[in-house]
């Protein structure tokens, strides 16, 4: 644990990924203590006003301070991210630990599986299944989480590949240890490294799917702040309003891209070898 | 290699059972009567009659194995059922005038990817850590992180309305047919532009990438080194040695990158009012015009698996190596 934290402080491009996550998170938990504005408070005086000291980032067609707008919108696409990557994450442990552990069958019925949902492009298959549910904050998770497991999978079933032929492994299943209890156990807690990189790298995926299918109106529904509904409002305004499409879009493309920048910190703090393993798994399948 | 291409083949199928059964179960997805919810309030149909037409369509009061194999049967003669929107053509139809223009503009992109990639990627790896390749590093972060409908507003934002250089949407200007002939390309060319500058953005970071890596594991192998030993230039060295076993791997990755390629066009054509499937798509939502929302998600999910079966045959094609590996059974 020593090693990781040397090695990932060494990584000034990774720190600063981490200390804007931070940022992010905290600024997100704190909106209402910091939002300037109520962020859906219309206000007919001050349609689409230019960003000045009392409106920093502008207002909207409505009169809405953008802002404060933000400042909302940062909670729902950070609890997007944890959310719908927690569920792919626990999928796809189960599903690529099934299938790394016991092999055979399983093995090969999961695999077949992962191979089907990744030739569905997945905002055609966002689109399809959002037709038929009613969009909220909680179907976008689950639908982003239900979509994205593939890569968490293919990665457990790796690790457990060759992590089931060691000593330990076999030590454990020898004093008659069930295998839930091996996996659990025993050889999860060696694989979660590279897990861990999966999700850090997964959630600005998935940041970046919830904001294109708010962008699309297909999301989070309004007057719901999100950064990917505001550029959707902002798109009508193009050519008088251009901070309400700009800010949105600068708060997402940072997120996202120290999001990136972390996990790839902590992919080479952990082990340099997993530069290839994990990074070409997950951008493959995203 | 017939043999190898047989057996992939062979392997296709049940993913294209498995294509018709995912896209089957998401008729069935929503809880309770699939018909009773509704996407956002734009719904154009009142929720009673839809539910009449589905269950007419679908059979949906009948037992599963039933439903589906009615639905599969129709699907083999390529019976999608006709669209819920008023003019109600054949689903069929209304996806094969769209489908063209979407090949067409992914086609492109692919094509200009690929151009840009290879040389920057080869040129990144062979000057690891030069100040182009610091350069291109952070392109190819920032390109990761872009979401390309933000990229669509601000390039719109500058091309379209500041400097008015670029028509921001639909394929074709409204005086279109008055203009000569090859004013009518040059317009159509304008009209592209900007689609498709977006859409190689994205890819294009990490496709450069993937090259980058190719190529620094390449140079490092033995036979890089006996070429070089050898006496050969460096030119030689990189851009025939290297070069020809660096791309390999490029061959399958492109396969694997089109099912993204492919849902960009939603984003794409949607900013853009292009006519392909992506806005057809968008609009079916919208509509919950359903016929149409399985035969698109059918559609798209085939030609994905044919694409990644070329790549796949490609691959084999161009590195022998996964041919002997497959006959052995390690594949």
């Amino acid at each position: 644990m020593r090693g990781f934290w040397r090695a990932f402080r060494r990584n000034r491009l990774a720190l600063i990924g981490g200390v804007v996550v931070v940022v992010l998170v905290v600024l997100a938990a704190f909106a209402p203590k910091i939002a300037p504005w109520d962020p859906n408070r219309p206000d007919v005086r001050k349609i689409l006003d230019r960003p000045s000291r009392i409106h920093p980032l502008g207002t909207d067609q409505l009169g809405r301070d953008v802002f404060s707008r933000m400042l909302y919108g940062a909670r729902v696409s950070l609890a997007v991210g944890f959310v719908s990557v927690g569920i792919a994450t626990v999928i796809g442990i189960a599903l690529g630990a099934a299938a790394g552990y016991h092999g055979g069958t399983i093995d090969a019925m999961v695999m077949r599986l992962v191979d089907l949902m990744l030739v569905f492009p997945r905002l055609f298959l966002l689109l399809a299944v959002l037709a038929f549910l009613r969009p909220s904050i909680w179907t976008i998770m689950a639908v982003i989480g239900l979509t994205g497991w593939m890569s968490v999978a293919r990665l457990v079933r790796a690790e457990f590949l060759s992590l089931k032929e060691r000593e330990f492994v076999l030590w454990s299943q020898s004093i008659g240890a069930s295998s839930f209890r091996t996996i659990w156990r025993h050889i999860l807690p060696n694989a979660i490294g590279p897990v861990l990189v999966a999700m850090t790298l997964g959630i600005p995926a998935a940041i970046l799917t919830e904001s294109g299918l708010s962008f699309l109106g297909l999301g989070v529904q309004p007057p719901h702040a999100t950064w990917g509904n505001i550029l959707n409002e902002g798109k009508d305004a193009i050519e008088i309003g251009w901070w309400l499409s700009a800010y949105p879009g600068v708060a997402i493309l940072v997120t996202v891209l120290s999001y990136n920048l972390l996990g790839e910190g902590i992919r080479d703090a952990l082990d340099p070898r997993l530069r290839q393993s994990v990074g070409r798994i997950v951008s493959r399948t995203r | 290699m017939l043999g190898y291409a047989l057996r992939r083949l062979i392997l296709a199928i049940p993913l294209l059972i498995g294509i018709t059964f995912v896209s089957f179960l998401v008729i069935h997805l929503a809880p309770g009567e699939p018909v009773e919810n509704q996407v956002g309030e734009s719904s154009t149909q009142s929720d009673a009659k839809l539910r009449e037409r589905l269950r007419e369509i679908y059979g949906l009061d009948k037992p599963l194995h039933v439903q589906y194999w009615s639905w599969l049967t129709r699907l083999v003669r390529l019976d999608f059922g006709r669209s819920f929107s008023p003019d109600a053509r054949p689903v069929l139809q209304k996806i094969g005038e769209r489908l063209p223009i979407t090949l067409l503009l992914n086609i492109i992109e692919l094509a200009i990817i690929v151009a840009l990639a290879i040389p920057i990627g080869v040129l990144s790896a062979t000057r690891q850590y030069s100040t182009f390749d610091k350069i291109t590093t952070i392109f190819v972060f920032v390109g990761f992180a872009t979401p390309d409908f933000w990229l669509a507003l601000m390039l719109m934002i500058l091309f379209g309305v500041q400097l008015g250089w670029l028509p921001i949407s639909g394929l074709r200007s409204p005086t279109w047919e008055y203009l000569a002939f090859w004013a009518q390309q040059w317009d159509f060319v304008t009209h592209l532009t900007l689609p498709i500058l977006v859409a190689t953005f994205g890819g294009l970071a990490g496709f450069s990438r993937y090259m980058r890596q190719s190529m620094l594991e390449v140079v490092r192998q033995d036979y890089i080194q006996s070429a070089r030993a050898k006496g050969l230039s460096e030119k030689v060295v990189i851009g025939k040695h290297a070069l020809r076993n660096a791309l390999l791997p490029i061959v399958t990755v492109l396969g694997l990158s089109l099912p993204g390629l492919i849902g960009g066009s939603v984003i794409v054509e949607s900013i853009f009012a292009i006519p392909g499937m992506g806005q057809l798509m968008v609009q079916a939502v919208f509509e919950r015009d359903y016929p149409v929302i399985m035969g698109n998600l059918v559609i798209v999910a085939t030609l994905t698996l044919v694409a990644n079966l070329i790549a796949d045959l490609t691959y084999s094609l161009v590195d022998p190596r996964i041919r002997v590996a497959a006959r052995r059974g390690r594949r």
